[in-house]
């Protein structure tokens, strides 16, 4: 592995916070509920508005209705996302940060939030942007295609984080 | 003894021990499960909020459910089948784990918590289900839920913790 990448990860474990979390056995598995329970609002969140984009739920409302229901429970839990898994890498940095499935997972993570930020952009002025045409019509499923796979893969790679440590 | 047994056969079988002694099976399956719950959890949460009275107010209850449920039902069984083999793999082990124990019981009194509200509340939903605001014992079926699932995913977890060699 990288040598400064190393070098940081020893250096966050030796900080007061890290030691701080280390010190009691329930706080890491606090924290991972908590994430994971955000992760749960966020996926079905997603999941849900791409199952509506290709016709499979919620067909008698109009995408950009279920959009609209779905998009704020998808980005609110982020912080919180954000919050307790910043604090699991300073418990354990290496774990994580030194991990192939942590930063598979981190790419992903990246992909998905430009891909739902890509959707949602054109309907703040249009509700009607991704029925216009048919080739957006196309293009909107192959959104809802790569966000439900992006999502699938930030879970899987989280999981087999307990799996991949050095 | 009649349980000590079933789970000792269980672990044995074929399929249990391929879990147990392979290198990445185990670990699939908990993907699996993990994929399955977090959508369990998260569209159950849709239609508790609802319910409460804090989500998607302009919707019909029964539209909601009606919408969401049958996939939520789809994600259950992936849980649940994802679920029973892990257990399968070690099966003394969890049957006598505390976390794991407690797991099956909340999700019995989710279940009833469910049954109750179909039977009972539900059955009257064409007097509110259009309406923003639902009555108390819908607002206390949706709060009881939410709580109920937040603790099976908190037993989940500690369960990854208090097996002996199960990585967390």
């Amino acid at each position: 592995m990288l040598r400064w990448l190393d070098r940081f990860c020893h250096w966050l474990a030796a900080t007061p916070l890290s030691q701080a979390l280390q010190s009691e056995t329930w706080i890491v598995p606090a924290l991972q509920t908590v994430h994971i329970l955000c992760v749960a609002l966020v996926f079905s969140s997603a999941l849900l508005i791409d199952l509506r984009i290709f016709g499979a739920v919620s067909r008698a409302q109009p995408e950009a209705g279920v959009a609209a229901r779905f998009l704020p429970s998808l980005w609110w839990p982020l912080p919180v996302l954000l919050a307790t898994g910043s604090l699991l890498i300073s418990a354990e940095p290496a774990r994580s940060l030194e991990n192939p499935s942590f930063q598979i997972k981190m790419a992903l993570l990246v992909a998905a939030i430009a891909v739902t930020y890509a959707y949602q952009r054109p309907l703040r002025h249009d509700a009607e942007y991704w029925h216009r045409t048919g080739q957006r019509r196309h293009a909107a499923r192959l959104v809802a295609a790569a966000s439900a796979a992006l999502w699938i893969g930030i879970i899987l790679a989280g999981r087999w984080i307990a799996y991949t440590q050095e | 003894m009649i349980v000590e047994n079933a789970l000792v056969w269980l672990q044995d079988t074929a399929i249990a021990t391929a879990i147990r002694e392979g290198d990445t099976l185990f670990p699939w399956i908990e993907c699996v499960h993990v994929l399955s719950i977090t959508f369990v959890v998260g569209s159950i949460a849709a239609v508790d909020l609802r319910l409460i009275g804090v989500s998607s107010r302009d919707r019909p209850v029964s539209r909601l459910t009606a919408e969401i449920l049958p996939w939520t039902w789809l994600a259950f069984a992936a849980a649940a089948a994802s679920g029973g083999l892990m257990f399968a793999s070690k099966a003394v082990q969890y049957g006598g784990n505390t976390a794991f124990q407690l797991k099956i019981a909340l999700l019995v009194l989710a279940g009833v918590n469910m049954a109750i509200f179909h039977l009972v509340t539900f059955r009257r939903v064409g007097e509110w289900d259009a309406a923003s605001g639902t009555p108390a014992a819908a607002k206390l079926a949706g709060a009881a839920s939410l709580a109920i699932w937040i603790a099976i995913v908190t037993c989940g977890r500690v369960i990854g913790f208090t097996m002996v060699d199960l990585p967390s």
